[in-house]
């Protein structure tokens, strides 16, 4: 019962806080235009939220580790190697020209393929567990941001602020129509694993116990980690790297639910992720005049959180 | 029963599996013993299916185990390993809980709960079942696991070295609970075990291991004897009958 009454609790407060961003400062003279801007921007936040909320607390339960977040799989270096790579080889003109739908498809196209590339090879062989996949991941990762890096470094100053722009995560520019295919393919994905929440539970055992207690284990994290990989992706096409956000939220949750069973876990994360991000948001917009970009607001307060979680990891 | 049928295990070029063969008997406490390294927890992990194998076959009840069904698998056997360290807080009722979930998928019902509470009764953790695992002693912890496998039913049980790591009383304890499961309940139990003694008062069947094959098996006046421990363990032993128990002295 208490559970529930924290969910409610995160709830209201989420209520009040997208009431408090959709309302702040409209009049009757502009409310239509704002609220044309601050809905889709409303959507795409919750959106983001559970998408992150949601893979980074099945990422933690499939790895059997509190301080890692899908980003080690290294879809955000190949997101930023995509963008560079295309400013880097056609130049920032060819970026705008064929549009941001067309550019959310390839990247979104291209992570998936790779991630799913990789668990195909990463599989094949018994012994190879999820923790040679991360370590694979990792090195893949920096291999990406290095390739990333040396192009910025190559190319004209004014075409690297366009890559500069996508290296953090904002949701001031964002266009509809790929908002509308990108809570397509999350809600379809996030479904698709609703009914198999009651088993991330007993994954949450381990390999053997989750074995033991029959649930076919390499089937279940080859599932999760491909809906992880599309999660991710998509939502980091959408608005930039976030993934960090999910390191904050899911312990958050952890800690305030106090729970080991993900259906509550994980609505929980996705109320605190949305929490952050609209207030975040808030921020950025109301006492910031949109000058920082929300990721930073997230990644200091994540940061400050992450420091505070290695000091008290390292007492016990 | 279950049947192991000359199954092989190698990791790289070593063999820690040769060609093993047996046979374990519906409704009575087998024990594999034997000296590290000799492949006793590795055929239990091939036989619940944890690893896999590079030959032979294993069969449950006829069945060859490949093809039974997860859920259905974790409902006739079930394993318990040595080390079970668990990364999420829980309590002893939680973890008794999960032991029906190849039942329930997580939702219990009245049936369910009365598995739990009768699991809780075995193994007399009733006054401790809200308390979390990590604030509990070494022996409380191994119950709380035992209980686990007890709710979960299965007519086989399979314990990897359960005694590791317990004082004499909740060893004898543990040994007890299963002796019960064993009369009471008619399940079958496989167990790896190290201390020789508590294997020779508390099995019936006791197969041993050496250089991944079996030596010998047979009932414990056929294992427990001078010759054949000398030859498993490569150590001298005195064995003598205590209280019509046969005791070994390696010290």
């Amino acid at each position: 019962m208490k559970t529930k009454q924290k969910i409610y609790t995160l709830s209201l407060i989420l209520l009040l806080l997208l009431f408090l961003y959709l309302a702040l400062g409209l009049n009757p003279v502009i409310w239509r235009y704002a609220l044309s801007l601050r809905i889709p921007k409303t959507i795409a936040l919750l959106l983001v939220a559970a998408s992150i909320a949601f893979s980074s607390a099945v990422f933690q339960t499939l790895t059997n580790n509190r301080i890692l977040t899908p980003s080690v799989l290294g879809l955000d270096s190949l997101y930023l190697f995509i963008q560079s790579f295309i400013v880097f080889v056609f130049g920032s003109g060819m970026l705008a020209r064929l549009g941001e739908n067309f550019n959310f498809i390839v990247s979104v196209a291209f992570m998936v393929g790779f991630s799913l590339l990789l668990f195909r090879l990463l599989f094949k062989g018994e012994g190879r567990n999820i923790f040679f996949l991360l370590l694979v991941g990792l090195v893949l990762g920096t291999f990406f941001q290095s390739l990333s890096t040396f192009m910025q470094v190559l190319i004209d100053p004014n075409e690297f602020l366009v890559i500069q722009n996508r290296m953090f995560a904002s949701f001031n520019n964002m266009n509809t129509e790929i908002l509308w295919l990108a809570l397509l393919i999350t809600s379809l994905a996030i479904l698709f694993s609703l009914k198999d929440l009651r088993k991330l539970d007993v994954l949450s055992l381990g390999r053997e116990n989750a074995i033991n207690l029959g649930v076919n284990y390499d089937h279940m994290v080859k599932k999760f980690l491909i809906i992880i990989s599309i999660l991710v992706s998509v939502s980091t096409a959408l608005v930039g790297p976030i993934t960090f956000l999910g390191l904050l939220v899911v312990n958050l949750a952890r800690e305030i639910l106090k729970t080991f069973k993900h259906k509550y876990l994980i609505i929980g994360a996705i109320l605190i992720a949305s929490i952050a991000l609209t207030f975040g948001q808030l921020l950025a917009e109301r006492i910031m005049n949109f000058s920082t970009p929300i990721s930073i607001i997230i990644n200091f307060i994540g940061g400050l959180y992450f420091i505070y979680l290695l000091l008290k990891e390292s007492k016990i | 029963m279950i049947e192991v049928k000359s199954v092989v295990k190698q990791y790289g070029r070593k063999r820690v599996l040769d060609n093993v063969s047996l046979k374990i008997e519906k409704g009575r406490i087998t024990s594999f013993i034997g000296p590290n390294g000799a492949g006793k927890s590795t055929l239990l992990s091939i036989i619940s299916r944890l690893i896999g194998r590079d030959g032979g076959e294993v069969y449950l009840e006829g069945q060859l185990i490949d093809s039974i069904d997860c859920n259905d698998f974790a409902r006739k056997l079930s394993i318990l390993r040595q080390t079970n360290h668990i990364n999420v807080r829980l309590t002893v009722r939680d973890l008794v809980s999960f032991g029906r979930f190849p039942y329930s998928e997580g939702k219990l019902k009245v049936a369910d709960l009365e598995h739990i509470e009768k699991a809780l009764e075995y193994t007399q953790l009733k006054d401790e079942q809200y308390k979390y695992l990590d604030e509990l002693s070494g022996g409380q912890r191994q119950r709380a696991f035992i209980a686990m496998v007890i709710a979960q039913d299965t007519d086989y049980i399979l314990l990897d070295e359960p005694l590791n790591n317990l004082d004499v009383k909740h060893s004898v304890e543990i040994m007890k609970i299963l002796r019960r499961l064993v009369r009471e309940l008619g399940k079958t139990v496989v167990i790896v075990m190290h201390d020789i003694n508590f294997a020779s008062c508390y099995s019936d069947h006791i197969v041993a291991f050496n250089k991944g094959q079996v030596v010998k098996e047979g009932d414990v006046e056929e294992i427990i004897r001078k010759e054949v421990l000398e030859d498993v363990y490569d150590t001298n032993f005195v064995v003598q009958d205590i209280m019509n128990r046969r005791i070994c002295f390696y010290y």
